[in-house]
């Protein structure tokens, strides 16, 4: 069979923070996250476009800052570029920051002359009364440019054609001088077997003067020792002979190789801005946002403000949800019945499966439907940069990395996105830190419970003051926060010693958050992705839990044995069996711990109506709850065991079962240990 | 005209990149943000604990640690 349309492979590649993703997405229709820090994997979306009879083939590279493979993003750029098959680049710049692009841009055209720039934030460099030539840079460059605002959907449709169009004869080609070019031209000569295009051949030279093990340990693989050549060899000693001669050390080429292309970018950058005036001092809100005195008090308030939100927003849905499910349950019953079904099968379905099914979503929905956006408009603001700022002076006394902040942010949203999240971290060790202490920063699963009991028990039901349950939720999680601090710190100290490496950190400009965006993009990206997860686990749950309180030995369902048997150890932590019961079967998901209470103390072993909050209280003091097990629960709810999912998570990142036991054991032993110590300090 | 390490740097004052005095990733790290011989740096802010610092680098915002700007010499030039 024929092709009917021919395929166009086009990579996108650019620096972090540039709208890469937006433009990414904006080509392909595709919805795909553009936050900086969620966790960015390491792998390229694929995304498609049709036109003009042409079927593109878009591969979204991961953001770098140059090609020379310091992170395994980097890497993962650049061996694209050098060894797949594709038909061009796209190049997405920020017209803001056009030197330091630039330097991209100039060593991607080493690879790939194919290739067509993209200006994106075209509206905010202009904003700012930056005037950039871009027919001007277009003519030095060699390539078409395109300007773009790519939030706005502007140039996009621009960027393809400029692919149809025929290219400039001669591209930019960097040059690095006497004697560098002597010294490259001397490798050259002995490259000229090698299958590959002339401006690769280059590329590669480069490597090889400057001896990037890693990139010719790559290229070996693929050209199948063509490299480690006695030929090529002697070449390369040859020509850093010859520069030793003219004063350049072998170990000083990757540096004057590097200056060079920053210099000419720079130089390219000037010769097309005529006017910068880019602010070289803090904006207000970062005078305001990372003070001395205000930086961590306003981080609270942010947090507390988020809650609160969460708190009062999601009230009213939920009760309408809860009711909803419980006009519809006998309905559903009286089908089962008519179905003919045996009874014990459709008790099991309505009161294990439907009630556990209408308990997650009427719980869990609201919060979620207002905390992801809040939190997503927090991301899209640039705001969790500032955090890690804030934050790294106290990382950096436990040993670890200040983007472990970024990773808790995550955590905030799952636990299971901000141990992948932990990728961002370049040393393996900081990394480690981050992955096994990222559960004690409670997930949005956690939070339906935390704010029920801390509603019932601390805000009072009836005139409960909704800013106390918020101010309850951020002390708890502040209290995550302290123990990630000081477990941190005790594991660098013990089990992960090693030296601190560097940090940067990049503090990108606020941007005006797309609402609209956010909206859709939480809903389908998170709310739903956690919910069906929820509710995938709840199913069978909700069916366990039935068998398991209905299966009798000598008398007593299995529940109450089991229950029984944790009873002194949750004694002894303020709390009882039938909690640390809920807990361990609360494993697959941590949203379904309270109402597995709840289903529990009810001695039917079906899940109380889906009720109210008033109706919770009863339950749980009928069944010996005090503030002082409240406080137990919160405690413990912050520290135990991640979910499985979170688990399994930590399993994939460090590729050792060691580490995902240690992440199972690290929380739940402090959690055990506080509350012992809580309740027997306290009560 | 005087010489000194970045993390020295005050506000109201520019600095100018001499050199970097630190080898491997980080060395390259630098040259990735634009922080190369010649480069401008202006100290825009610190943060709440006072380490790291923010400069403004190459039109953009970078955090670094006081640990890590040492390695950096720059030249400032008197007002």
């Amino acid at each position: 069979m024929k092709k009917t349309k021919e395929e166009v492979t086009l990579a996108l590649a650019g620096n972090p923070n540039v709208g890469k993703s937006t433009v990414f997405n904006a080509l392909t229709g595709l919805h795909q996250h553009t936050g900086n820090w969620t966790g960015k994997t390491v792998e390229t979306a694929v995304g498609f476009r049709e036109k003009n009879g042409k079927r593109y083939r878009l591969v979204d590279l991961p953001g770098t800052y140059s090609l020379m493979a310091h992170s395994a993003e980097e890497e993962v750029a650049r061996d694209f570029l050098c060894f797949e098959a594709h038909d061009g680049v796209i190049a997405i710049c920020d017209a803001t920051h056009l030197a330091r692009n630039l330097g991209l841009v100039l060593q991607i055209l080493e690879v790939e002359p194919h290739t067509v720039v993209v200006l994106n934030l075209m509206d905010e460099a202009r904003r700012l009364h930056m005037d950039i030539d871009t027919e001007k840079l277009s003519l030095n460059l060699g390539i078409p440019i395109v300007e773009a605002t790519a939030t706005k959907g502007k140039g996009i449709s621009e960027i393809l054609s400029a692919f149809a169009k025929p290219f400039p004869e001669k591209s930019y080609t960097l040059t690095y001088g006497e004697p560098m070019e002597t010294a490259i031209s001397m490798i050259l000569s002995a490259l000229c077997e090698i299958p590959c295009a002339e401006h690769k051949k280059r590329f590669f030279a480069l490597r090889l003067l400057e001896g990037d093990e890693a990139f010719l340990k790559a290229c070996d693989a693929r050209f199948q020792g063509v490299f480690s050549t006695e030929d090529v060899e002697n070449s390369v000693k040859t020509a850093r002979a010859y520069l030793a001669k003219k004063g350049i050390e072998t170990q000083d080429i990757a540096e004057i190789l590097a200056t060079e292309t920053m210099t000419q970018a720079e130089a390219l950058s000037r010769a097309v801005i005529k006017n910068d005036l880019r602010p070289v001092a803090f904006s207000k809100a970062d005078r305001l946002l990372t003070s001395k005195a205000w930086g961590i008090p306003m981080m609270f308030l942010l947090l507390m403000l988020v809650f609160w939100l969460t708190v009062v927003g999601a009230n009213y849905p939920s009760e309408w949800l809860s009711s909803l499910f419980g006009m519809l349950e006998t309905p559903f019953y009286e089908f089962l019945i008519s179905l003919k079904l045996p009874l014990f099968f459709v008790e099991m379905l309505t009161f294990g499966l439907y009630r556990t099914l209408g308990w997650i979503v009427s719980v869990m929905l609201p919060p979620m439907l207002i905390f992801f956006p809040l939190f997503t408009i927090l991301e899209d603001v640039g705001y969790l940069p500032r955090v890690a700022f804030n934050l790294d002076g106290a990382f950096c006394k436990c040993g670890a990395c200040g983007k472990q902040g970024l990773t808790m942010c995550m955590g905030l949203g799952c636990n299971a996105v901000g141990v992948t999240g932990a990728r961002i971290i370049d040393s393996p060790r900081e990394r480690l830190l981050a992955i096994l202490t990222n559960a004690f920063i409670p997930c949005n699963g956690r939070f339906p419970a935390m704010i029920a009991v801390a509603s019932v028990f601390f805000a009072g039901v009836f005139h409960g003051n909704s800013w106390i349950t918020a101010l309850v939720l951020a002390l708890a999680i502040l209290l995550g926060v302290m123990m990630t601090f000081l477990v941190s710190w005790i594991l660098s100290h013990t089990l992960l010693r090693g030296t601190k490496t560097s940090f940067l950190l990049e503090l990108p400009p606020y941007r005006r958050p797309q609402i609209g965006k956010i909206l859709i993009r939480s809903f389908l990206d998170r709310t739903v992705f956690v919910l069906l997860r929820a509710v995938t686990v709840a199913i069978p749950a909700g069916i366990l839990i039935f068998l398991l309180s209905h299966m009798e030995i000598h008398g007593a369902a299995i529940t109450v044995w089991l229950s029984d048997f944790l009873d002194p150890l949750g004694v002894l932590m303020g709390l009882d069996g039938v909690i640390l019961l809920a807990f361990l079967l609360g494993l697959p998901a941590n949203e379904i711990v309270l109402p597995l209470c709840v289903m529990l103390y009810r001695a039917n072993g079906v899940l109380s109506e889906i009720g109210s909050l008033s109706s919770l209280l009863e339950t749980l003091t009928a069944n010996g709850w005090t503030w002082q097990t409240a406080v137990c629960f919160l405690i413990f709810t912050v520290m135990h065991s991640p979910c499985a999912t979170t688990l399994l998570t930590v399993k994939k990142e460090t590729g050792k079962v060691r580490y995902m036991l240690l992440a199972f054991l690290i929380p739940t032993l402090c959690g055990v240990l506080l509350c012992m110590a809580v309740n027997g300090v306290l009560f | 005209m005087t010489e000194k390490p970045l993390c020295s740097l005050t506000k109201n004052e520019v600095g100018t990149v001499i050199s970097v005095l630190t080898e491997g990733s980080m060395r390259r790290r630098f040259y990735d943000i634009g922080c190369t011989k010649g480069a401008k740096i202006h100290l825009v802010g610190v943060s709440p604990f006072g380490n790291p610092r923010a400069y403004a680098i190459c039109g953009a915002v970078i955090a670094i640690r006081d640990e890590d700007a040492k390695y950096i010499r720059i030249r400032v030039d008197d007002i």
